[in-house]
């Protein structure tokens, strides 16, 4: 076999799932020695052909070869044994087991044979191959121990130590900082000088352009365009994903025009989930028409000032009002009485009920207007919900169908269309477009855009830099609980000193 | 010095206690493997009366007798938990529910209390019951005579059973297993180890001991057979699983204090020692503790410390659309 011969290869790979056509048709090769991106919006079919090629789904139709063997994979297992093997976004690994008893548990060459097992032995194995790799994690930590890269780490490791040939890695960086994300890069590149492959699934074009060497474009289910990424410019790429071509440059507001204050925060304070004090004599005000953002490492207290402005959360100290009017602490029906929309960060867990269908989850906040009495009115709740289908531009296979079946982008712009539905003076968005691929980041961009246009004042919180300068009239970093005014508007690098702690004038 | 009230109840402690520890390393295996079976106190009153039939209709050696009735009241307790397994990991019932059903089909009111009746066993000696195998040289060694020397051949089997299975849990390779199964699943099953395999087999192994645990009650502690017989202990038994943080070293110390309660009130009344209404504090104490621990122990996040697996109670469903 050749240097550059063919290691994965699928053949017009079909896979439908009720109301969905996952995949339709998909022919994708991937050689020894290179990385190769599987690029695609959310909900195009990455994760489905990934699954297919490392064994958890079965497809409806087509081939898989594997160095040019036809194989067809039942289980994981099957796929790991024939030297496949998928990095997962959520972890397959058990929590409480450590790191080398995570190892022999896929281990069905080595040590993980014997009836007896020997912790030690993998041990020494994992060392040596976190040296060559530049994995390091410590084999006797236990996983719970670990911090997310780590984890992901061990991961990888358990994949080298199966002595897999193909390695799929699903979002791997989506869990990473920058610098994890740049050794990660490296490790993957020393990965395939060995003669294996790696494919790399991503929505991000500027990680596609760092790290792969061919890129598969995945839209709507097909396989659109394989390039070499060298070849190709971002706005190439950008335009074979989403089909059209599209401005990578963001929208800019030209006229910001600032109303009277809609939302006044006053010396707030409050409690973070583990007793501590995450935020800290916040003052803050919103005005109408305003677009608000605050920047900040995550973790710096964020979570905690936007649910206790939205009511979720207590706060211990200080108002919040609500053009004018001010909200109990631990509230969020007065808040939302008062015209303030949340857009939480957790949108699965906290933006919708994730297991009763779109008609009720638009419905969420408003389902005591117009009822009889006790009676919820389902067929105009039906129609409303038909209603913010078509002006959201929701995909979802009808009103019916349940929260958690919608794609990311789809439950956000759901998220949205519930939260503009009352008289709006107040929308708080929490990363609002974290994991959201490029159409869906410009379409909930243009609906903020659009509130702040009508009056609405919006205070945008996010760790996107990009999505900060390109939305906000006025900047704010977050740091441990505290808040610091950004003086001029489009200085990096003075937000970039503010996000590691340095001093200024408080706003 | 042996007839001291400590070493006594210490000796007693140690057989009543044993009941609760076969109880306790069955139900410890199913949970390690992530499902609860609340259907021990069922399972060990059916063990306790087909072990007691088994032995009045045997006829021939004790010996032989014996190990056939362990063997039947293993049996039984498999069945018993045979349905268990089925409801509970292929049909994905309740695991509450269909513990407690079990009980309560098997319990004092019902299975049992009927065979009891129907093969005619109420209120009969046992034919031949497990007496204790060292000479009574060494049973009256200070101490360690009756405590160590003075016990039946179950009591030596259950310490085998405890080494076993703390060795099977910690260092090979279908323990590793089992323990990945109730930690994580989803994990266990895509390194291909089969979770309903494991489930089933674990649950089925603990049906066995707890029908032996039964069998221990009739052949050896109180050598004949009373409806409801088992007084509770089956569910003394599962509280001792959460007590002994799912270890099973920790059984055995477990399983001996609250064998020694009960112990309790039969080794003051020996003594002629009087504490008021004995009775009722004395008899209720094994439960009062059990109660105690399961309400201490039962939220969310003291699972999580004390080491409850992670998939305890949770069917496994594999995401295959």
């Amino acid at each position: 076999m050749t240097a550059d011969g063919v290691a994965v290869e699928a053949r017009a790979i079909t896979k439908r799932f009720p109301g969905v056509l996952a995949n339709d048709a998909v022919d994708f090769e991937a050689r020894r020695g290179e990385v190769h991106a599987l690029l695609g919006e959310n909900g195009a079919g990455k994760s489905t052909l990934s699954h297919i090629l490392s064994g958890l789904y079965r497809p409806d139709d087509g081939e898989i070869r594997l160095h040019g063997q036809p194989i067809s994979f039942h289980s994981p297992r099957d796929a790991i044994d024939a030297g496949v093997c998928m990095v997962h976004q959520h972890f397959r690994l058990v929590e409480r087991f450590t790191v080398a008893e995570n190892l022999i548990l896929g281990d069905r060459r080595g040590a993980g044979r014997r009836f007896r097992i020997d912790p030690t032995a993998v041990e020494a194995q994992v060392r040596k191959l976190g040296e060559r790799y530049r994995l390091p994690v410590n084999p006797r930590a236990r996983i719970w121990q670990l911090s997310v890269g780590e984890r992901q780490r061990v991961e990888i490791l358990n994949a080298l130590y199966q002595e897999a040939r193909v390695l799929i890695l699903d979002e791997p960086t989506a869990v990473l900082t920058p610098d994890e994300a740049d050794t990660l890069f490296e490790t993957l590149r020393e990965i395939v000088a060995e003669g294996r492959t790696v494919i790399f699934i991503s929505h991000k074009l500027n990680e596609v352009k760092a790290v792969s060497d061919r890129v598969t474009v995945l839209r709507a289910g097909r396989a659109v365009a394989t390039v070499v990424t060298a070849d190709a410019s971002p706005q190439s790429l950008a335009s074979l994903m989403i089909g059209r071509t599209f401005e990578l440059a963001t929208r800019r507001r030209d006229t910001a025009t600032r109303g009277d204050a809609v939302l006044d925060v006053r010396d707030l304070w409050v409690e973070g989930d583990r007793g501590s004090t995450a935020v800290k004599g916040v003052e803050l005000t919103v005005g109408g028409g305003e677009i608000v953002a605050i920047a900040g490492v995550a973790g710096n207290g964020q979570r905690e000032l936007a649910e206790a402005i939205a009511g979720v959360r207590p706060r211990t100290r200080g108002t919040v009002r609500v053009a004018g009017r001010a909200l109990r602490s631990g509230d969020p029906r007065a808040a939302h009485r008062a015209g303030l929309g949340f857009v939480p960060e957790d949108r699965l867990g906290m933006g919708v009920a994730p297991n009763l269908p779109l008609t009720m989850n638009v419905e969420l906040k408003s389902y005591r207007h117009g009822t009889l009495g006790p009676f919820l009115r389902l067929r105009r709740m039906r129609e409303r919900a038909l209603a913010a289908i078509r002006a959201y531009e929701i995909k979802a296979p009808g009103p019916d169908a349940e929260a958690d079946t919608l794609s990311g982008g789809n439950i956000q712009k759901l998220v949205l269309a519930r939260e503009f539905a009352g008289e709006l003076r107040v929308l708080i968005a929490a990363s609002p477009t974290r994991g959201l691929d490029v159409g869906a980041v410009d379409t909930v961009h243009g609906h903020l855009c659009d509130a702040a246009e009508r009056g609405v004042g919006v205070l945008l919180i996010s760790e996107d830099l990009d999505e900060i300068l390109a939305l906000a009239d006025r900047i704010l970093v977050m740091y441990e609980g505290r808040l610091s005014q950004v003086e001029r508007r489009d200085d990096m690098d003075e937000i970039a000193a503010l996000m590691a702690g340095a001093e200024n004038a408080r706003p | 010095m042996n007839n001291s009230l400590v070493v006594a109840l210490i000796a007693s402690g140690v057989a009543y206690g044993t009941p609760l520890l076969f109880g306790a390393l069955g139900e410890l295996l199913a949970e390690r493997s992530g499902v609860l079976n609340l259907g021990v106190e069922g399972m060990m009153l059916v063990g306790a009366v087909m072990g007691f039939w088994t032995v009045q209709r045997v006829h021939g050696g004790s010996a032989l007798a014996l190990v056939l009735a362990i063997v039947v009241a293993a049996v039984a307790g498999t069945a018993m938990a045979a349905i268990h397994a089925f409801l509970v990991i292929t049909l994905r019932a309740s695991q509450i529910v269909s513990g407690l059903a079990l009980t309560i089909f098997a319990g004092a009111a019902g299975l049992s209390s009927y065979l009891g009746n129907d093969l005619n066993l109420s209120g009969l000696p046992a034919s031949h019951a497990f007496h204790p195998v060292f000479p009574n040289s060494m049973q009256s060694w200070p101490i360690v005579g009756p405590i160590v020397f003075g016990q039946n051949p179950l009591v030596y089997a259950s310490w085998v059973c405890v080494i076993a299975v703390a060795f099977y849990l910690a260092r090979t390779r279908p323990g590793l297993n089992l323990r990945a199964v109730g930690e994580a699943p989803g994990a266990a099953d895509a390194m291909g180890i089969d979770v309903v395999k494991y489930r089933y087999a674990h649950t089925l192994a603990g049906g066995a001991f707890a029908g032996i645990a039964g069998a221990t009650v009739t052949l050896a502690i109180t050598p004949q057979w009373v409806s409801g017989i088992t007084g509770g202990a089956g569910w003394i038994a599962i509280a001792l699983v959460i007590f002994a943080f799912w270890r099973p070293e920790l059984c055995l110390v477990g399983a001996y204090f609250f064998g020694a309660m009960q112990a309790l009130a039969p080794e003051l009344q020996a003594r002629n020692i009087s504490l008021g209404p004995t009775e009722l504090w004395t008899n209720s104490l094994p439960y009062a503790a059990t109660v105690i621990v399961l309400v201490v122990v039962s939220s969310r996040g003291a699972r999580r410390r004390l080491g409850a697996p992670a998939a305890l109670g949770v069917p496994y469903v594999r995401e295959e659309a």
